[in-house]
């Protein structure tokens, strides 16, 4: 089973993203999934957490995760010493920063920076960064396919939506596999 | 033709669950956990998706008074609640079953009051045994839809005329999403015909409905409550196996299991647990501990006589549950070790007390349960009560 925490401030999408990636991996690749997020009151700006499981059979634990393959931070100042808790010790980090250079790695885990802000304020003109967030976890981990989802945003969100945040998608997935090389 | 699959939570299964069987009415009055739930059925009228009246009353006490006056027209009802909005129901819910008014609720299990928590335990139903509702408990998101559907089928059917309460875990189920089927509309009429009461309210044959009793009659009514109540473990084996041949999902009626056949040592379970505890029993298993799982899927009636026949070969039983009675026990293990006391069964029954208000029952938890069991099973000496994973020093 894999498994991923994301980590945002309530209004950036963070739940939203966590359910794109279980719409890609149950519903467009046949896989199960599931989405929850940090359980209790929503508060907008308040950190939050959300998360999603994914595994090629039925997934019964409904405990808490405690191993995540991979950790998104979409806002990095949510990063502090607690971050690397309840993580696997091949966990990699998806991080949104301004300054690669600042997180070669995070306590020796392997981290992939990417600008989503800038990204986002340039296509969607609001600094709403969830779905460049999906693309380079998408682009870094290959738990789902690219053209899953692409598929997972259409189904999902409203019309007016889909095609910027597609294209976030597919350029955040497109630099990530070219820093890769 | 592909299947309709869809990814979401408990609490919307549960409304898609609630259209698909076509009420007439939807009384309801928000609360966390679920609050999606009503949104969604109240958006579905708004839309015409669902010919259906819903009613935004101003309470739980309005809720299901409403739900009654209904029902006694003739009306398929629906309500839903969870925790202090259930409690508040309360009066009502006696009123619903000795009506016997079948309206059907789903009950998102919170924590009750004090103190205050939103979070998720079963204290709040398990506290409403009594109040002669059948009782149903499910595990996946899957279940709860379907079991919508089958609720309204027992509830209306003339042998039980009796509420049905489907109970999901608050946040675990009603706020996690997960691929679930969605059932064709034509087949979910084929398996749920319209509700016909043989008790309408209505001027052609006025009738004496909500009366009172005397001394002389009252526990007459009872008796044909209980009596009721018994009849719906037919009516809902019955529900279960059409369903299974009309939909392919079978839930084994009063209780499932897993791997119980040869096991030394139980669990039995109430609820979404019931889920990791099936991987710890695969994952002990490969390392060859004889370790299985029994889950309770009806409270009321009560799988007495399965519990019975599940339990003969084990040598230590565990009950856990997100519930206890204080200055006894809880409420599940006082039903379980009745009924395998009645049998004669002496083996070692304890208790595992914990998962309230929303704490993470984990699977090394799960695995320490097992292995104390193995222990007692063994000799070892034991408490009944076992409140688990406690944060603080006991003096006992």
């Amino acid at each position: 089973m894999k498994e991923i925490r994301w980590h945002g401030r309530g209004g950036q999408g963070g739940f939203t993203v966590s359910r794109l990636l279980g719409i890609a991996a149950a519903i467009f690749e046949g896989k199960h999934a599931l989405a929850f997020p940090a359980f209790g009151p929503e508060r907008r700006g308040a950190p939050v957490l959300a998360f999603t499981k994914i595994s090629d059979e039925k997934i019964r634990d409904r405990s808490e995760i405690q191993s995540c393959d991979y950790v998104v931070v979409m806002d990095e100042t949510l990063i502090n010493a607690g971050i690397t808790l309840r993580v696997k010790p091949s966990c990699t980090f998806v991080v949104n920063t301004t300054d690669a250079a600042r997180y070669k790695e995070l306590d020796g885990f392997k981290v992939v920076a990417v600008d989503a802000t800038s990204l986002a304020l340039e296509v969607l003109k609001r600094p709403i960064t969830n779905t460049a967030m999906y693309g380079a976890l998408v682009a870094a981990s290959g738990f789902v396919s690219l053209e899953s989802a692409l598929k997972s945003i259409e189904h999902e969100m409203k019309p007016s939506l889909i095609g910027p945040n597609q294209e976030i998608v597919r350029r955040v997935y497109e630099l990530v596999k070219s820093q890769a090389l | 033709m592909s299947k309709k699959r869809e990814f979401i939570s408990g609490d919307e299964a549960v409304a898609i669950g609630v259209k698909l069987s076509r009420p007439h009415v939807i009384a309801a009055y928000p609360i966390t956990p679920q609050t999606i739930t009503v949104e969604r059925l109240s958006e579905m009228v708004e839309r015409g998706e669902l010919n259906a009246e819903y009613m935004h009353v101003e309470s739980e006490h309005s809720a299901i008074s409403a739900a009654m006056g209904a029902s006694a027209v003739g009306a398929r009802t629906f309500t839903a609640s969870s925790s202090q909005g259930l409690l508040y129901m309360t009066e009502g819910l006696h009123y619903a079953s000795g009506g016997r008014f079948p309206v059907v609720m789903m009950n998102a299990n919170r924590s009750v009051a004090l103190p205050w928590s939103i979070y998720g335990d079963q204290r709040d139903s398990l506290s409403l045994l009594d109040s002669g509702w059948i009782q149903v408990y499910v595990e996946d998101a899957q279940e709860a839809l379907d079991m919508m559907i089958q609720a309204f089928r027992i509830a209306e059917h003339p042998d039980v005329l009796t509420p049905m309460m489907v109970n999901l875990d608050g946040f675990i189920l009603t706020h996690t999403y997960e691929i679930v089927e969605i059932p064709e509309q034509s087949q979910v009429d084929a398996f749920l015909p319209p509700f016909q009461t043989p008790n309408k309210m209505c001027f052609d044959n006025p009738k004496n409905m909500g009366f009172s009793s005397q001394p002389n009659d009252n526990t007459e009514f009872k008796y044909q409550q209980n009596l009721a109540v018994l009849n719906a473990v037919k009516v809902l084996e019955q529900a279960d196996t059409d369903f299974a041949a009309m939909f392919g999902r079978k839930y084994n009626g009063m209780v499932d299991e897993y791997q119980s056949a040869d096991a030394e040592v139980l669990l039995v379970t109430l609820g979404s647990v019931t889920g990791t505890v099936r991987d710890v029993v695969d994952e002990m298993r490969a390392e060859g501990h004889k370790v299985g799982v029994i889950k309770i899927r009806y409270m009321r009636p009560f799988p007495e006589e399965q519990l019975q026949n599940l339990t003969a070969g084990a040598k230590a039983i565990g009950v856990l549950e997100k519930d206890i009675s204080f200055g006894y026990e809880g409420t599940v293990y006082t039903n379980v070790n009745s009924a395998l006391a009645k049998v004669g069964n002496t083996v070692p029954k304890l208790n595992f007390v914990g998962g309230l208000g929303g704490r993470d029952v984990s699977k090394a938890d799960i695995r320490n349960m097992f292995l104390k069991l193995q222990r007692v099973a063994a000799g070892e000496a034991y408490k009944t009560v076992d409140f688990f994973n406690l944060n603080v020093e006991t003096n006992e």
